[in-house]
């Protein structure tokens, strides 16, 4: 049992982390955050492509692993890994 | 019951920084403060920042730091660990700000053999002004100033300073290393310990290049940034130790 928690305010919304997730269980959120960008979210299972967020291809679906890729490749300190 | 496996740094504040979206200074800004923190030398590191985008990175990190004119770095951090060798003096800096404008002090800093760490930040060009060519911009790449793309013929090749820097026999440490991926982002963390590790036991010059991106001016999204760093830039700039 693993999670992430990202501070969705103090995002920049690269989207880095989207791309290392071997999960594909990070997307690009719809709603703006107060910076004004769509922020990255987690979501405990894998999200599809649809929707316009680039997505890699790769092993989908199961759970966070905790591998913290996402928390190491963050620019901006904004991902707390929770294992 | 699950905990917590990542910390912020303590030598790192809490706050947002400047930098555009996926920009490698954020990301260098921090593996320095992880290994401070590692080393527990935050009450003796001194650091000093450039001028470039970087250039309020002591807002970000809550450790001493000073600034020093463009290029200077190395000047200043050579009197403050001259005057202070007690504590442990870093130098941040560009392209521009090492390898253009501060190349003299660069070298001379390096051929004393100053017992000083460098963290080099090699984003192939000039981020705080606009995103002009650098001497570390590549062949063919389209900055502000190279429209059409570095052509060798008017504007010469891309410096390899480290590899200039590594002739030299006071130097004792240099190795490149890149941010583009978490694999190579840990490799850049040890390499930056190696690098202050070598000061506090007194062994002289070291300096870790870090290949690190600018999105902006590479008009590239920080994902394709990252792949082109993986698929071009290290082709020009390889990594690993290079001294
Ligand atoms: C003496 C002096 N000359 C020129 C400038 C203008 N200037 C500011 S930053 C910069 C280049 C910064 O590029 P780099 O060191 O690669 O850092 P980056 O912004 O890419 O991180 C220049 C030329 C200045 N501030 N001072
Ligand atoms: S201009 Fe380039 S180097 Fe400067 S903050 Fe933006 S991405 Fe980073």
């Amino acid at each position: 049992m693993a999670k992430i928690k990202i501070d969705r305010e103090k995002c920049k919304g690269c989207l880095l982390c989207v791309s290392v997730c071997p999960k594909g269980l990070i997307t690009q959120a719809e709603k703006l955050n107060k910076k004004g960008v769509k922020p990255a979210q987690f979501s405990r299972r894998a999200i599809s492509s649809e929707g316009g967020t680039p997505l890699k291809a790769g092993k989908k679906g199961g759970a966070c692993l905790g591998c913290s890729l996402c928390a190491v490749i963050c620019p901006d300190c904004c991902i707390e890994v929770w294992k | 019951m699950i905990k917590k496996i990542n910390n912020h740094p303590k030598s790192l504040r809490k706050i947002p920084t400047h930098y555009c979206a996926g920009c490698g200074h954020g990301l260098a800004h921090r593996l320095i403060a992880e290994v401070v923190d590692e080393l527990g030398i935050r009450e003796k590191v001194i650091a000093i920042a450039p001028v470039g985008c970087a250039v309020v990175a002591y807002d970000y990190w809550d450790f001493d730091c000073s600034e020093a004119a463009h290029g200077r770095a190395l000047a200043v951090a050579t009197a403050i660990k001259r005057v202070r060798p007690d504590n442990i003096v870093f130098t941040y800096q560009g392209d521009g700000d090492l390898a253009a404008i501060g190349t003299n002090e660069t070298i001379h800093a390096a051929n004393r053999g100053e017992n000083l760490t460098v963290i080099f930040i090699n984003n192939a060009v000039y981020g705080m002004t606009g995103g002009q060519m650098a001497p570390t911009t590549l062949l063919q790449q389209k900055t502000a100033t190279t429209p059409k793309g570095r052509d060798q013929k008017l504007h010469g090749y891309p410096l390899k300073i480290s590899e200039i820097l590594a002739l030299l026999p006071g130097v004792k440490y240099i190795e490149r290393v890149s941010l583009h991926s978490p694999q190579e982002i840990t490799k850049a963390k040890r390499a930056i310990k190696q690098a202050f590790t070598n000061q506090i036991e007194g062994l002289g010059f070291s300096l870790v290049e870090v290949l690190s991106s600018c999105p902006t001016y590479w008009g590239l999204s920080p994902n394709q940034a990252l792949s082109w760093m993986r698929e071009v830039m290290v082709k020009e700039f390889p990594l690993g130790r290079i001294k």
